[in-house]
């Protein structure tokens, strides 16, 4: 039987705030296979970017624990986590998370950077290709529009070739249309490499695209 | 990966962002400020080096009581270096019946080599510069000489066997140093007529003298070779044995560029905070997506301090070049109404400021690298998420110790260094304080107030860290440039009072007691005002507390003063330039009792101290006088001052001869001719030529330290300017934001000028109070010279910064205000 791409167990979350503890998310489990497209859904505040960072490794949970591709991330330290995710997963954010010193370009070629990938010029330049941004490729993201910054930041995600790529709200600050046109595109790059997605959402009909639906509510998976 | 390449490459993308751009300037303003201050400083220490070798007219001299060994001249010759010989002895010259005590100088052609002598055709004729030395077989005298022999140039004047034509008046030799009282009339004669006269014999009390003079290593070297191999009786002289007047001035203005220096350092390092923490500040976003696409703690933490490095060692070059630049060009511009002839600096201050920089910028930048390193990566997803602070002040520890030990680096001084930074210090803990408490009252006053200055005011208090980090700064900067204006006041001052227009250019020596009050009434008789007379005794100290004076232990120059005859002299009062540092001075009743006041530099020297008893013999009878107090002597005042000084009724029954100074104005110098006619037995020192050098030199420190002052000052606004640019931000954006909602112009003008009013009058007031401790504490305790509290200045000082740091705040936003808001909004 092959091994699972995310395999969650117990996984649990509590913060302390003002008002006393807190639990986020109540000992939940969650298995993804490879290759599949799962939407978690569920309204603001219902621990769905909580989530998505334990699966990430972005943060530690509260109790269980997380595997990718086997690997147990609570026996990764932070570093070892940091590692994993550069060489496992991509990532697509509501907010782009663009670094705004650096151009379309050099957006895509940093995780090849940090990876120390052989020609990650040329592997950047072709995902900025196929995302329709090549006549854009020098310039920064202030000099983008919305759209346009998140096909930089898809570019990005699919351009190391992750096994898995986590999406967070990717079309939450962007205008229905677009958000369609990127949505599209992020379905037809992800069926072309073969990669894992896991995309978090409120939008019930970006969640419909998906080949399973996972609806989060008060910290439990339903 | 390939840290180095990725840097280089993060480097380029953030210069060309511009998020470098400010922590370079900040940075390559900041080292241009250390390396021009200090290469200027270097320069003009070596030029006043120079100058004070005028004062041996040489760089370095070799005194013996026997003839030299021709080794040395030899040597010198063999490494280059200028050499001159001269002899000193004293002997009676004659002319006709009359003969007189002459201090003899033999010197050859290529005396001085340092300087000029100056003569004069006849008595009356003015002097003038000259390259020569006397001719065999002439000799130039002193005019104090033509007086006591009756001569005038052109008469014969026998020296042992021969005799000379006198062909000059000797007005000024560069290193006519020594005691002004005791010794005789000079006559300057060529060394080659020497063994003609017959006066040097076995037991003649010969000085003999080797000049050198050269670069300064060669002089150095030279002189380290030397050290080694001195033979008894042999010693090398040095600048301080010369003129006192000038060296101490010659040390408090190397002080006062040292200070400059470490004004310098200490506005680079405010520079390079404020621009060292928006750096930061700017890339914690940037680290968190860096962590989520994979990087690790450790490689972010090194490709920042590899770009820090690369900044730090390019901008450091920058720096340095353009330090280079701007002090070589002010130095062209003033360098010749400054100092003629500046040498080439050393390389040495472009070191000082590379190293400022780079350690300023690690040392302030390293503990919050710290922040960078834990910004969590989640901060991607959940942006609301705190960002890490730096939790303990202690983390900036080494970076303070770091700055310290620059600062004392560059003051090269302890005492300096420690009392300014120190000082420093304790007011940056009292600016931080007080802007703590500043930020509480605004942020209680800001809720009931309403208007545009309350969102300036508001603003302030609403980002209290960064808030107090700016006054804080700008505390620190503000108090070294008012500290700098306060000390160069007390400095020019005291240079000032040391020699006031009227400062006495003739000294009278060999007055009798009884000749006391017809002096007095010539004086009056000739319309000026009749000078005060002061006793002199001459007395050899001859035990310390009962015993014998051992002077097996002393250096040669306690051994040297124990030797010769001390002047003693008495006083009810004490004198005007003259401090007591231990004891007291005696009251009347004190009158006649056995006391002693002595000067606290020959205590130190002699191992002397308050309530030792001394044993002094006077004329062949002995006296034992008690300590009473220990004085510091203003040497540089140009005027009479005694070593030892007893209370009136003390000393009376000795043989005494009184001495007195006096200023005669140019024009009236015929008196000096009745004078010399009505108390023929009386010695006129004329003291013009030596005043003239002494202010001279005085006037060129002067240049030196008001240039370097204003070039410090210059640098320091716009280090402050770059500081001040490093940390808008925030506010471009939080004012762009209030455009947005609707705010006008001045409305935003209004809550600009009111923030940064805030600022500058609490950075002001800590500045103004902490630079009139801090002056009054260099002057008083490093300098050593009077303070003056000058309210005004500090006055001024706090009003300048509040006119002109809202205005370069408002002049640094007013570009922006012309900008588009959603450009603005986008680029920040």
């Amino acid at each position: 039987m092959p091994t699972p791409v995310i395999e969650a167990k117990q996984l649990s979350k509590h913060v302390t705030s003002s008002e006393g503890p807190l639990t986020i998310l109540h000992a939940l489990d969650l298995m993804v296979e490879a290759g599949e497209t799962l939407a978690i859904v569920g309204a603001s505040g219902s621990g769905k970017s909580t989530l998505l960072g334990l699966l990430a490794g972005l943060d530690v949970p509260s109790a269980g624990q997380v595997r990718i591709n086997g690997v147990a991330l609570d026996q990764l330290n932070e570093d070892g986590r940091a590692v994993l995710r550069g060489r496992e997963i991509g990532f697509v954010f509501q907010s782009f998370q663009l670094l705004p010193a650096f151009t379309a370009l050099e957006n895509v070629l940093l995780p090849l950077e940090l990876a120390n990938r052989a020609d990650a010029a040329g592997q950047a330049l072709a995902a900025l290709r196929r995302v329709g941004l090549e006549r854009r490729l020098s310039h920064t993201p202030n000099q983008l529009s919305g759209g346009e910054q998140q096909r930089v930041a898809i570019a990005r995600a699919f351009a190391p070739g992750p096994k898995l790529l986590l999406a967070d709200e990717p079309t939450g600050n962007l205008d229905s249309a677009t958000g369609e046109r990127i949505i599209d595109l992020l379905f037809e790059l992800n069926r072309e490499a073969g990669t894992t997605l896991v995309l978090v959402t409120h939008d019930a009909a970006l969640a419909d695209r998906c080949g399973r639906t996972l609806k989060l509510e008060g910290g439990r998976l339903i | 990966m390939n840290s180095m390449s990725f840097v280089w490459r993060l480097c380029k993308r953030n210069w060309r962002a511009g998020e470098l751009r400010i922590l370079a300037l900040a940075l390559v303003v900041a080292v241009a400020a250390v390396s021009a201050v200090g290469f200027f400083t270097d320069r003009v220490q070596s030029v006043l080096a120079r100058q004070s070798n005028l004062l041996l007219a040489a760089d370095l001299a070799l005194v013996s009581d026997h003839p030299l060994a021709d080794s040395y001249r030899q040597e010198a010759k063999r490494r280059g270096l200028a050499v001159a010989q001269t002899m000193l002895f004293p002997s009676m010259a004659t002319h006709g019946t009359e003969s007189h005590l002459a201090e003899i100088k033999a010197v050859d052609e290529r005396y001085p080599l340092r300087g000029h002598l100056r003569i004069a055709a006849s008595s009356s004729a003015p002097m003038g510069e000259t390259a020569r030395v006397p001719a065999a077989g002439t000799v130039w005298v002193e005019p104090r000489l033509l007086g006591q022999l009756g001569i005038a140039v052109g008469d014969a004047v026998k020296l042992g066997e021969r005799c000379f034509t006198v062909s000059a008046i000797l007005r000024f030799e560069p290193d006519r140093g020594g005691d002004m009282f005791s010794i005789a009339p000079r006559l300057m004669m060529h060394r080659g007529d020497v063994p003609g006269t017959g006066l040097i014999q076995f037991g003649s009390r010969v000085s003999y003298r080797l000049l050198v003079a050269g670069a300064e290593k060669p002089v150095e070297d030279y002189r380290i070779w030397l050290a080694s191999r001195l033979q008894r009786g042999e010693r090398l002289e040095q600048v301080s044995d010369a003129r006192p007047e000038i060296r101490n001035a010659l040390t408090k203005a190397r002080q006062f560029l040292g200070l400059s220096a470490m004004a310098s350092v200490i506005l680079a390092a405010v520079a390079m905070a404020l621009a060292g923490m928006r750096f930061v500040t700017r890339n914690l976003d940037a680290c968190a997506v860096m962590r989520c696409l994979g990087a690790s703690q450790g490689f972010i933490v090194r490709v920042h301090l590899l770009q820090l490095l690369l900044v730090g060692l390019l901008g450091g070059l920058a720096g340095c070049m353009l330090g280079y630049l701007a002090q070589e060009g002010l130095s062209r511009l003033l360098g010749g109404m400054l100092l003629e002839g500046l040498p080439p600096p050393s390389p040495l201050p472009a070191l000082q400021g590379m190293l400022t920089g780079l350690a300023v910028l690690l040392g302030v930048v390293w503990p919050l690298l710290a922040r960078l390193r834990d910004v969590p990566a989640l901060r991607v997803l959940r942006s609301d998420l705190p960002l890490p602070t730096v939790s303990r002040w202690l983390t900036f520890l080494p970076a303070g110790l770091m700055i310290a030990a620059l600062v004392l680096w560059t003051a090269q001084e302890v005492k300096l260094g420690a009392i300014v930074v120190g000082g420093l210090c304790g007011f940056l803990a009292l600016a931080a304080l007080l802007a703590w408490g500043a930020m509480r009252l605004l942020r209680r006053l800001g809720r009931s107030q309403t208007g545009s200055w309350r969102f300036g005011a508001v603003n302030l208090a609403r980002h209290p860290a960064a808030s107090i980090s700016t006054v804080a700064g700008f505390s620190l900067g503000l108090t070294a440039l008012l500290l700098l204006t306060l000390v160069r006041g007390d400095l020019l001052r005291n240079w000032q009072s040391t020699l006031p227009p009227d400062a006495p250019n003739r000294f009278t020596i060999n007055i009798q007691a009884d000749q006391r009050s017809a002096l007095q009434a010539f004086f009056q008789q000739e319309r000026m005002p009749p000078p005060p007379l002061q006793p002199m005794i001459k007395g050899r100290l001859i035990a310390v507390n009962g015993k014998p004076l051992d002077v097996s232990g002393f250096d040669e120059r306690a051994r040297h003063l124990t030797e010769r005859e001390f002047n003693l002299s008495w006083a009810a009062q004490m004198q005007t330039d003259n401090r007591i540092v231990a004891g007291r001075w005696w009251t009347a009743e004190e009158t006649g009792q056995p006391l002693l006041s002595l000067e606290q530099g020959i205590a130190e020297t002699l191992g002397l101290h308050l309530g030792d008893w001394l044993t002094y013999d006077i004329a062949g009878e002995t006296i034992k006088l008690r300590i009473a107090n220990l004085r510091k002597v203003e040497w540089d005042s140009m005027r009479a001052n005694f070593f030892a000084v007893a209370p009136p009724g003390t000393l009376e029954r000795f043989p005494a001869s009184y001495i007195t100074s006096f200023y005669l104005p140019p024009p009236r110098e015929d008196m000096l001719n009745r004078m010399v006619k009505a108390f023929p037995n009386v010695t006129i020192i004329d003291v013009v030529a030596i005043l003239a050098q002494v202010r001279s030199m005085m006037n060129r420190m002067a240049y030196a330290v008001q240039f370097v002052f204003g070039f410090c000052l210059a640098a320091g606004m716009l280090v402050l300017y770059a500081a001040l640019s490093a940390t808008q931000d925030a506010r471009k954006l939080e004012y762009t934001l209030l455009r947005v909602l609707g705010a006008r112009r001045c409305q935003v003008v209004a809550a600009v000028l009111t923030e940064f009013a805030l600022v500058a009058l609490l950075a002001g007031l800590v500045a103004a109070f902490g630079a009139g401790v801090l002056g009054w504490a260099v002057s008083r305790y490093a300098l050593d010279i009077p303070y003056t509290f000058d309210a005004s200045l500090l006055a001024w000082g706090t009003g300048s910064a509040l006119a002109i740091i809202p205005f370069a705040a408002w002049l640094d936003l007013r570009g922006t205000m012309n900008l588009p808001s959603q450009r603005i909004l986008n680029s920040v």
